[in-house]
């Protein structure tokens, strides 16, 4: 509780702690003053932002869903880090803390699923690696076992995706 | 002194100002990417991030629009230099404040730039002189697709590119254009203008991004959701939304010359005397000036070929540039008395005012 509050915007300090019931709950929301002044807090007449925003990130229920205390495998990260901070410590954090995140989107975007474009070579590129990363596994099983006519079956399969790799001239 | 080529180098901001750029001065589309199964830069440790910036870094002076550009760390950076690429809208504030592991690659007309280790591992970025969204668009596209090529994104079939802050999800996608609305702001329409864009899902900011003032009546207006629809439909939906903008501009501009054109041709006026005469010029003021005086070669009232050294001013009045071109630091107070010797110089040399203009508007 040292730590003074930080804006839930930004990582500034907040000086506008704002409280509002809404549908019988109270929210609450605490911003510095650029970002409270940038969402119209300030201005009643461009409230609707505010009011969304405090929906989305601090809606009650979300943090009482099972995801306070728990911690991202892969980077440390916890759910109050991210109410200090609004941003997540990496990419895993979205599965780790998928039941926060979910509630969020549907009041900060203008849809749920992702609609746009698609990295398709890269997303062929690790379906490769993956698959190559699976058959080296299988070889070295097979070879170990000295199940050699299936080694030499999944030794063609990796040069054929070996093969595939080329073109894309990736690593 | 890298940064001392690029100001002196043409750019896309400063030299292709045309009556086609009369009220949209310039189109921009920022994408945001990360590397898959790394920490994003805010929570990477030092050594992390380190490691994000040099593969970023050796990816990106790769591709094709970087070739003889400019490949800058930010760490190595003055305080200045760093504030003249944040004028020159090539990196952000967050970015100009980074300490260590954060980097910027800097395309050589200064059209493309990309941030390194901001909020997201990269930050990819187009300028386009005008109204061009579309363009703007092809040209990020393809500048991503080459990266693409050499960096694993971090994705996801639902959420579509991973950012750090969830308002980027989807598409990452933050297209905005700059306008001139001097008009709107004069018949205090501005208010009611952003009230409807931000019921429309955009948002207006002003000529420096989040939390900045809009002197010069410059505004920045961009989409507010990336996630949900396709690059396509958002740019479709703010190119309409901007197109009405225009419009208004437009029609508040013929009203104010309807009502009392003596009234604007006074304010006009006064700025050119102003920027002739003055001894001490705020940046602030000095933006309101210029922006007057931009209005006036939109109406005829100063000829079309001055736009293009407007629009310079509006960039090399800013405190970083005017320090860099005095070759020193100096106290706001000092800054001021440079500002008006740099303008009345420039204003010195300007066309006298027109006073029998024809309204040559033709954006």
């Amino acid at each position: 509780m040292a730590n003074p509050l930080k804006c839930d915007l930004c990582s500034k300090p907040a000086t506008v702690h704002l409280t509002q019931i809404v549908n019988n709950k109270v929210h609450k929301m605490d911003l510095c003053e650029a970002c409270a002044q940038a969402k119209g807090v300030t201005d009643p007449g461009g409230f609707s932002l505010a009011d969304l925003l405090m929906k989305a990130s601090l809606n009650p229920e979300a943090g009482s869903a099972g995801a306070t205390g728990v911690r991202c495998e892969r980077c440390g990260f916890t759910h109050v880090d991210f109410k200090k901070h609004g941003r997540f410590g990496c990419p895993a954090c979205y599965e780790t803390f998928h039941g926060v995140v979910e509630p969020m989107l549907a009041n900060m975007h203008n849809g749920t699923t992702h609609a746009g474009k698609v990295p398709t070579r890269a997303l062929e590129r690790k379906s490769l690696y993956d698959r190559l990363t699976k058959l080296e596994l299988d070889l070295t099983e097979a070879i170990k076992s000295e199940r050699y006519e299936d080694a030499a079956r999944t030794r063609d399969e990796i040069n054929q995706v070996k093969q595939a790799f080329k073109p894309d001239s990736a690593t | 002194m890298t940064i001392a080529q690029l100001i002196d180098s043409p750019c896309e901001l400063t030299d292709s100002s045309s009556s086609k750029t009369a009220i949209v001065l310039m189109t921009r589309i920022r994408l945001a990417r990360n590397l898959a199964g790394q920490p994003f830069p805010g929570w990477a440790k030092p050594a992390q991030r380190e490691a994000t910036l040099k593969a970023c870094r050796a990816a990106v002076a790769a591709t094709a629009p970087m070739k003889r550009g400019f490949n800058l760390g930010i760490a190595e950076l003055g305080e200045l230099e760093r504030q003249i690429l944040v004028e020159r809208h090539l990196i952000s504030r967050e970015l100009s404040g980074a300490k260590s592991g954060a980097g910027v690659v800097i395309s050589k007309d200064q059209t493309f730039s990309v941030m390194l280790n901001e909020e997201d591992h990269l930050r990819l970025q187009v300028l386009r002189a005008g109204f061009n969204l579309k363009k703007a668009w092809n040209a990020i596209n393809d500048l991503d697709s080459t990266l693409e090529e050499s960096l694993d994104f971090a994705f996801s079939s639902d959420l579509g590119y991973i950012t750090a802050c969830p308002t980027n999800l989807g598409t990452a996608m933050r297209a905005s254009v700059m306008m001139h609305l001097p008009a709107l702001v004069i018949s205090n329409q501005m208010e009611k203008v952003v009230r409807a864009v931000n019921q429309l899902g955009m948002v207006v900011r002003g000529l420096f991004g989040e939390g900045s003032d809009a002197s010069g009546s410059i505004f920045q207006i961009s989409n507010q959701t990336t996630l949900g629809e396709s690059e396509a439909e958002i740019i479709k939906r703010l190119d309409s939304v901007l197109r009405s903008i225009v419009e208004n501009e437009r029609n508040a501009r013929e009203k104010l010359l309807e009502a009392d054109a003596n009234k604007l041709l006074d304010k006009i006026g006064r700025a050119y005397g102003i920027l002739q005469n003055s001894h001490v010029l705020s940046s602030s003021e000095a933006m309101n000036l210029l922006s007057l005086i931009r209005l006036g070669v939109d109406l005829g009232v100063f000829p079309d070929a001055s736009r293009a050294l407007i629009d310079r001013l509006f960039i090399e009045a800013q405190p970083g540039h005017l320090q860099h071109a005095q070759k020193g630091e100096f106290e706001p107070g000092q800054r001021d008395v440079l500002r008006a010797v740099r303008l009345r110089a420039e204003f010195a040399a300007f066309a006298r005012p027109d006073c029998n203009f024809t309204n040559q508007d033709k954006n």
